[in-house]
């Protein structure tokens, strides 16, 4: 409420000739903090290009084969009424909360009101029912229609509150960051534990995808690799408007807001290929922009990692000057999980 | 639910009496200071507005039909050819989609629903229900209307100017910034802005109308709690008026000042912030969803009561519910905003104000169950409309309490699932309640009465329509089909055709009720004074049908012993 107040404030400000000096003041502190991550989002896809010709002869590691996915599963199946299969414990949690308790809730109140209102409608039509009954109170009824769906809320309270708190868990320290950013119109993904600089990723032609084997809408060039097994946060941001990061089969959708990080962790339980789309609308190719997630056993992530030129945790500290020592160092050991 | 003692009567005798006395054509109907004149010109512009917006609807749902792009790149060709353009590319063809979206939920929610349902409904009856002669403000009432045909003509013509990739505004009816502003170059947005603050002040000055009307114009007798439920239902929904639309016009003011003059309250490299805009809008957007229902609410109780020969069960009940989902529709606004990275606390919060909602929404529907048990139910075509609206309202309902929770919203928000919830209480429920309205009014404003046989046939054709066109949005939207989008990945299309073809029954429902319409109006059997019986209590049905030019020179006077 604070920040909404100092905007509104701020605003004010800028409107107020008088006083100007301050609101200037205030609003270049702002510009200088802000402008710095968009200068670099705006010449990150240029240079990520530049990263990846410049680092081939650098990687000594082959990157793991791109992995096919497996039809159904990361993606909505045709003519599927329900929601994906989840990866996610979160996933699993909400899946519950939705399947186990909220539809069979909410099934049961319309099948209540339609029987009621046929049962009525049968029952008092007026050839059956020719005189009114004039009844127009009944305190303890009303009192028991208003308690009872109070209750039933309660009920429902009780696990999706529990829900949002383990949405929210921060993520431990170990966890692996990445810097998602939502472009007008695609997404690029920076690796900033691993050293792997900005890479684009964009929706694959319908040639494309049928000749790679994905479903089209949903398959990307470059995928959004992170490994199985370990928590993840995600920190994600727009760049030009405000996108969203979603993923359904991972239980995840997060706007990609300018001028502001939103972090979201999970861990994802199985190897897999999951998909999502853009879910802000973002302008004309909003709906061409898709999410696509490679989640690789954690030693295959490792030698991706390598393959990018990127270092693993834990590698020699000095390894930052040396992109070039650490990464035939590090392969052996990744070589080995394997 | 009232009565009234029998020393009034509408039934004029007297020769030339002023009551009957119409001005000429242009004065009766452009300078118009009659409620019912307006009122009638308000459900014209709806109906006009509404066949626009379905249209839209039906591009929509012809795209959707299948995967891939099929029909957009020519209309976008179509659309640049009248403007003398060159061909569109691919991506003007997609923003040509986000125009049609932003311009059918804009059309649907200002230009249609509530001109239909505040505009024309609550002129022509309120006044009448509280046995008043007109309203509080006869000229403002003209302006509030006139407004809206500059606000239409300014929507409609942004579609013809650059706004961004292509031509017409294409930011979806939130026009969310910075697509709104830095996204959208060229003057369409502009425009779209201006449309809304042109008919957000029509609005307000409706809304002041309304509540001074009803605060101040009742006849001797009619006190507040003896008000019919429609009354109750348009003087909530004019303090949602009031305290809803200013928030929209400094949200969109702020929009068109970052626009046009360098200000940054929404952009965050000037220390602004995007989501400050969601904030605000939302403050207004979530009232205004009831402003859209609450009056359905009141039509349907009408109904409800009148059909069943029985008063409407646990009135006080019924008129504070509706107070209660007004007051606390305001505390709710940021279920709209769950993924934009909110804290937890502020996420559960909302979760938990949100459901509260279900509560005064529950009363309602089994009071209005209530209200049929017992009584002796005729099941005439408006009767059919209203209960078909409790059926439907229910389903719209319960999957709003899906979305209310937070952490379950995350998958769902901004997918089919909820453009499936959000029609099932709009398209189905202020819908049916607009049509179970038009019918129970039809004879009152036309002197006519409607075709029984069509009306019903109307209803089954439509309900079975509509039912098709929005159920499989659920399931769209459970599998992960994103709001939206002109294309999807072949997995989605069964459901989308499914939809398609439900659109395509809807639209041969809407032919039949345009048929009723025009034979009635040309045809139909002279309608008395009250053509549905005991049953109807309220005082329109003590005029005739239509009501003198002006009602009640002698005010009614409400029975003491009249009981709810």
């Amino acid at each position: 409420m604070n920040k909404v107040k100092s905007l509104v404030l701020a605003g004010l400000l800028a409107f107020a000739p008088s006083i100007a000096m301050n609101g200037q003041a205030l609003a270049q502190d702002n510009v200088a903090a802000a402008a710095a991550p968009a200068a670099d989002n705006a010449a990150a896809p240029a240079d990520s290009a530049a990263n990846a010709t410049e680092a081939a002869p650098v990687a000594k590691v082959a990157a793991p084969p791109r992995m096919k996915p497996t039809e159904g599963i990361g993606m909505p199946k045709p003519g599927e009424v329900t929601l994906q299969e989840q990866f996610t414990s979160t996933g699993h949690t909400a899946r519950w909360l939705h399947d186990k308790m909220l539809l069979p809730l909410i099934f049961a109140i319309s099948i209540l009101v339609l029987a009621l209102m046929l049962y009525a409608m049968w029952k008092f039509r007026a050839s059956a029912n020719p005189i009114p009954s004039k009844t127009s109170h009944n305190t303890l009824i009303e009192v028991v229609w208003t308690v009872l769906p109070v209750l039933i809320l309660l009920v429902v309270a009780v696990p999706s509150i529990g829900l949002l708190a383990d949405q929210y868990k921060p993520a431990p320290k170990d966890a692996l960051t990445v810097k998602v950013t939502g472009y007008q119109w695609y997404w690029g993904y920076e690796y900033p534990d691993a050293g792997i600089p900005e890479f684009v990723s964009n929706m694959l032609t319908e040639e494309q995808a049928n000749a790679s084997g994905e479903p089209h809408q949903l398959a990307a060039d470059n995928r959004l690799v992170l490994p199985v097994g370990r928590p993840i946060k995600l920190i994600i941001t727009g760049a030009d408007v405000i996108h969203s990061f979603a993923v359904p089969s991972l239980w995840v959708k997060m706007d990609a807001v300018p001028g502001r990080l939103n972090e979201k962790s999970f861990t994802i339980e199985k190897p897999g290929v999951y998909y999502g789309q853009c879910s802000e609308l973002c302008g004309a190719r909003h709906g061409f922009m898709p999410i696509a997630i490679e989640a690789l056993p954690p030693a295959q992530f490792d030698q991706w990692v390598l393959s990018q030129g990127g270092k693993l945790p834990g590698a020699a500290p000095a390894a930052a000057e040396t992109a070039q020592a650490a990464a035939p160092a590090a392969a052996p050991v990744a070589d080995a999980k394997l | 639910m009232t009565t009234i003692t029998a020393d009034h009567h509408s039934d004029h005798t007297h020769d030339h009496h002023d009551a009957d006395h119409k001005p000429a054509f242009f004065q009766r109907w452009f300078m118009s200071t009659n409620h019912k004149d307006i009122g009638t010109l308000y459900l014209i512009f709806a109906i006009f507005a509404g066949v626009v917006g379905g249209a839209i609807s039906g591009l929509m749902r012809a795209e959707l039909a299948q995967p891939g792009i099929q029909y957009l790149q020519g209309w976008a060709n179509i659309q640049h050819a009248m403007l003398g353009a060159e061909p569109a590319s691919l991506d003007q063809a997609y923003h040509l989609w986000n125009a049609l979206i932003t311009a059918h939920g804009l059309i649907m929610v200002f230009f249609m629903v509530m001109p239909a349902i505040i505009g024309g409904f609550g002129n022509w009856f309120v006044p009448i229900m509280i046995g008043a002669p007109d309203m509080a403000f006869p000229r403002m009432n003209n302006i509030s209307f006139w407004l809206l045909i500059p606000a239409f003509a300014l929507l409609l013509g942004s579609a013809f100017v650059p706004g961004g990739t292509g031509y017409g505004a294409g930011t979806g009816w939130t026009v969310y910034a910075p697509l709104s502003t830095s996204g959208s170059a060229g003057p369409a947005v502009d425009m779209a802005i201006l449309s809304l603050h042109i008919a957000g002040a029509g609005s307000i000055l409706g809304a002041v109308n309304f509540i001074t009307t009803i605060l101040n114009m009742r006849a001797p007798g009619m006190t507040l709690h003896k008000m019919p439920l429609f009354v109750w239902s348009v003087l909530v929904t004019a303090f949602l008026l009031l305290l809803a639309l200013p928030v929209l016009a400094a949200a969109i003011t702020m929009l068109l000042t970052d626009r046009n003059f360098g200000t940054t309250f929404y952009d965050a490299s000037g220390g602004g912030d995007p989501e400050l805009y969601q904030h605000l809008f939302w403050f207004f957007g979530h009232p205004e969803v009831y402003i859209m229902i609450l009056p359905g609410f009141g039509i349907v109780s009408q109904i409800i009561s009148t059909f069943s020969k029985k008063p409407v069960f646990g009135y006080l009940g019924m008129a504070y519910a509706m107070v209660a989902i007004g007051v606390v529709g305001f505390v709710v606004w940021a279920h709209h905003m769950f993924t934009t990275g909110m804290s937890v606390n502020v996420k559960m919060y909302f979760t938990a104000a949100t459901m509260v909602i279900a509560v005064p929404t529950g009363i309602k529907i089994f009071s209005w169950i209530a209200t049929i048990w017992g009584g002796s139910i005729s099941y005439k075509t408006p009767m059919v409309w209203a209960l078909g609206f409790i059926f439907l309202f229910t389903v719209g309902g319960v999957t709003g309490v899906v979305l209310a929770n937070g952490g379950v919203d995350d998958v769902l928000h901004d997918t089919y699932y909820v453009v499936a919830h959000f029609h099932y209480v709009l398209s189905l429920g202020a819908v049916f309640s607009l049509f179970a309205g038009f019918y129970y009014w039809f004879p009152k404003m036309s002197g006519r009465m409607y075709n029984e046989f069509l009306g019903q046939l109307h209803f089954w054709v439509f309900f079975v329509g509509v039912n098709m066109l929005f159920f499989p949005m659920h399931f769209l939207g459970l599998s992960g089909m994103p709001r939206r989008y002109p294309d999807y990945p072949a997995a989605f299309e069964k459901w989308n055709s499914v939809a398609t073809h439900g659109y395509e029954i809807m639209a041969v429902g809407m032919v039949i009720f345009f048929i009723n319409v025009f034979w009635s109006l040309a045809a139909g059997k002279k309608a008395v004074g009250n053509p549905w019986g005991e049953g109807a209590t309220t005082l329109e049905w003590t005029l005739s049908s239509p009501p003198p030019f002006h009602q009640f020179e002698t005010l009614p006077v409400i029975d003491d012993a009249a009981h709810h």
